[in-house]
């Protein structure tokens, strides 16, 4: 269910991206200057930071350090194969 | 001429730094110590090297210039797209990239391909095109160095004498310094641009009068008003633009340096605060290219601006080298230093060329992976370091470390202008459609070598194809698309002032679905690797 939730979150924060509402839009100028396509996406980059918080606190892949601090290097180097 | 000293105290500064880690450096290390900083990096230092190696010459002068030219669109196109994918890219395979390296000790990733699917030459045919596609980007760095020394002191330095002098300040501290020094040199530098970066907005807006002014001016002018939307670009064109920060994991230098971290966990506030950076660089960036439009007091800017106004009046009656010309006047890749050269006191323009000279620099983080990738998948594998030892591998990089920079010299001595269109072009493009290679590797059992090879061979088709085409079909007016290839009445490729379009979108879509289609279909198709290998990877 989490996975799905995260999944869905990534989906919609990335189809955000295409606001063609705001596409011919000038106005409002926010602060007085900042043309409201331009704000969107500002606003947009705060939210990527956010959903990457929700992304690290809740779905890291830990497990993959500690299997890679618990193998040992396999003898075959990866240089040592030779062939197509 | 004060600020093209600052800029010159600065590369000394970060000669020193070079310098200072090449002590470390030669106290023992090897190929892992020079090429990895034998994976020791900390917290800060990984993030603000990682974003720093990201922040180039594109990102300063290119996002500036594209957006004097189309507007604020350039922020939507590359700057919040960025915001997602990068720190998405770095969250998906970065901690996987880093633990295989740890487990099993790789250096760069054409050696964890060559492991995963159990090939050899496959694997240098996968070097051979992600070398190739990186040299671009070295390059522009070398012409942003020129650009900026040649702005910053007013003419009195050429190009071709700073683009040399930064060629050779880059290739100095990387010879020496290795990851380690290079690492050191980019946080030096992030901290720089980003403190300085700052400064010139706000100078900037205060010297202009407030920016609401230089915005009610250029909402005064039709043709001005359309930059502060973004109805020069095609929400088609919009749309597949999104796909080209997924080439960023997959350019050498980003993933060899995931293989740095101390600790994967270092990944953690790298990806969360990586899209603050985007917005702290990009938006400003972008920002001052667009109300350079409004600057008409400044001559250089004017000077371009009456260059665009005759190539749009009288484009039928130019000849092409007039036209060519034009093109080259009216390009905005030099805006910013424009701004700071009129409106920043003396020692803040030098400060804040520095900034800008850092990350024009950038290029550090590309030389040292195409070395460490030479070195390693082409010397080592090939008998160079059982038949030599560690030592001459070592020094062998070193040398590949001044040939590119000799070779991207050159190359830039003879580049055309237009710092952004080279590199999008073609290393971004070709970077995504690599992308199917980290995935099915990573995440996908059943890929084989085969189908990474029809990936790397349909990637430089493609791109070949591009640049002939590109080459062939002359660029046509702002505004105007001549059709290329027409079936039943529906222009399938089209030639377009920027380059080229596919149904409307940018090349990139078409080339990354018929990678991602050709690795599957072949992939089922071919032989599986090895049971022990998949087990390796995937467990049992």
């Amino acid at each position: 269910m989490k996975r799905w939730l995260l999944t869905a979150a990534v989906v919609a924060v990335y189809l955000l991206h295409q606001d063609v509402w705001f596409w011919n839009t000038t106005h409002p100028l926010v602060f007085g200057f900042l043309p409201i396509g331009l704000f969107y996406h500002a606003t947009y980059s705060l939210v990527a930071a956010v959903l990457m918080w929700v992304l690290v606190r809740y779905a890291w892949p830990s497990h993959l350090e500690h299997e890679a601090e618990a193998t040992v290097l396999v003898d075959q180097s990866p240089s040592s194969r030779t062939g197509l | 001429m004060i600020p093209a000293l600052v800029v010159f105290a600065y590369l000394g500064v970060v000669l020193y730094i070079g310098i200072f880690a090449f002590r470390q450096t030669a106290s023992g290390e090897g190929a892992e110590g020079y090429f990895l900083a034998n994976r020791s990096l900390g917290q800060y230092v990984f993030l603000l090297s990682l974003f720093g190696t990201n922040m180039t010459a594109f990102t300063i002068l290119g996002s500036a210039g594209h957006a004097f030219a189309n507007g604020i669109v350039t922020f939507g196109l590359m700057g919040s797209s960025s915001a997602l994918l990068i720190p998405m890219g770095l969250y998906l395979f970065g901690p996987r990239v880093w633990a295989l390296g740890k487990r099993y000790g790789f250096i760069t990733p054409v050696q964890m391909y060559r492991d995963r699917w159990e090939c050899g030459h496959i694997g240098t045919a996968i070097f051979a095109i992600q070398a190739i596609l990186l040299v671009p980007y070295i390059v522009i760095a070398v012409m942003g160095g020129g650009t900026t020394l040649n702005a910053v002191s007013d003419g009195v330095i050429p190009y071709w004498f700073g683009g040399a002098v930064v060629a050779i300040v880059v290739m100095s501290y990387v010879f020496f310094g290795g990851m380690r020094g290079t690492a050191w040199v980019n946080t030096f530098q992030t901290a720089l641009f980003l403190t300085f970066g700052a400064a010139a907005v706000i100078f900037i807006g205060v010297s202009i009068g407030g920016f609401p002014q230089a915005m009610q001016r250029l909402l005064e002018s039709a043709e001005t008003a359309s930059l502060l939307t973004r109805e020069r670009v095609e929400p088609r064109f919009f749309f597949s633009y999104m796909l080209i920060p997924l080439s960023t994991i997959m350019f050498p230098h980003i993933s060899i340096f995931c293989l740095t971290a101390r600790r994967m966990g270092q990944f953690k506030k790298t990806v969360i605060f990586y899209p603050l950076c985007i917005l702290a660089i990009w938006l400003p960036c972008t920002f001052l290219g667009v109300s350079a439009n409004a600057m008409r007091d400044v001559p250089g800017i004017e000077a371009k601006l009456v260059a665009r106004e005759t190539l749009a009046t009288e484009r039928e009656t130019l000849s092409m080298a007039e036209a060519t010309e034009l093109q080259s006047e009216a390009s905005g890749d030099d805006v910013i230093i424009l701004m700071l050269d009129h409106y920043a006191p003396l020692w803040l323009a030098g400060l804040l060329g520095a900034g800008i000279m850092a990350a024009v620099m950038a290029s550090d983080s590309q030389i040292l992976a195409l070395s460490t990738m030479f070195t390693e998948d082409v010397f080592a594998y090939y008998g160079g370091a059982a038949r030599f030892g560690p030592a001459v591998q070592v020094q062998t990089g070193r040398l590949f470390v001044i040939v590119i920079a000799m070779v991207a010299y050159a190359i830039a001595l003879e580049a055309p202008p237009g710092i952004f269109g080279l590199a999008v072009q073609y290393a971004f493009s070709g970077y995504t459609t690599l992308l199917p290679l980290l995935v099915a590797a990573l995440f996908w059992k059943d890929s084989t070598k085969w189908g990474a090879l029809a990936v790397v061979i349909w990637t430089a088709v493609t791109l070949i194809a591009t640049a002939v085409l590109q080459a062939t079909v002359p660029v046509p007016p702002p505004g105007t698309i001549v059709p290329v290839w027409t079936v039943a009445g529906v222009d399938v490729i089209s030639r377009t002032t920027s380059g080229t379009n596919v149904l409307g979108y940018m090349p990139v879509l078409p080339m990354l679905i018929v990678s991602t289609s050709l690795m599957v279909g072949v992939s089922w198709l071919t032989p599986k690797p090895t049971r022990t290998t998949l087990s390796r990877y995937f467990g049992n």
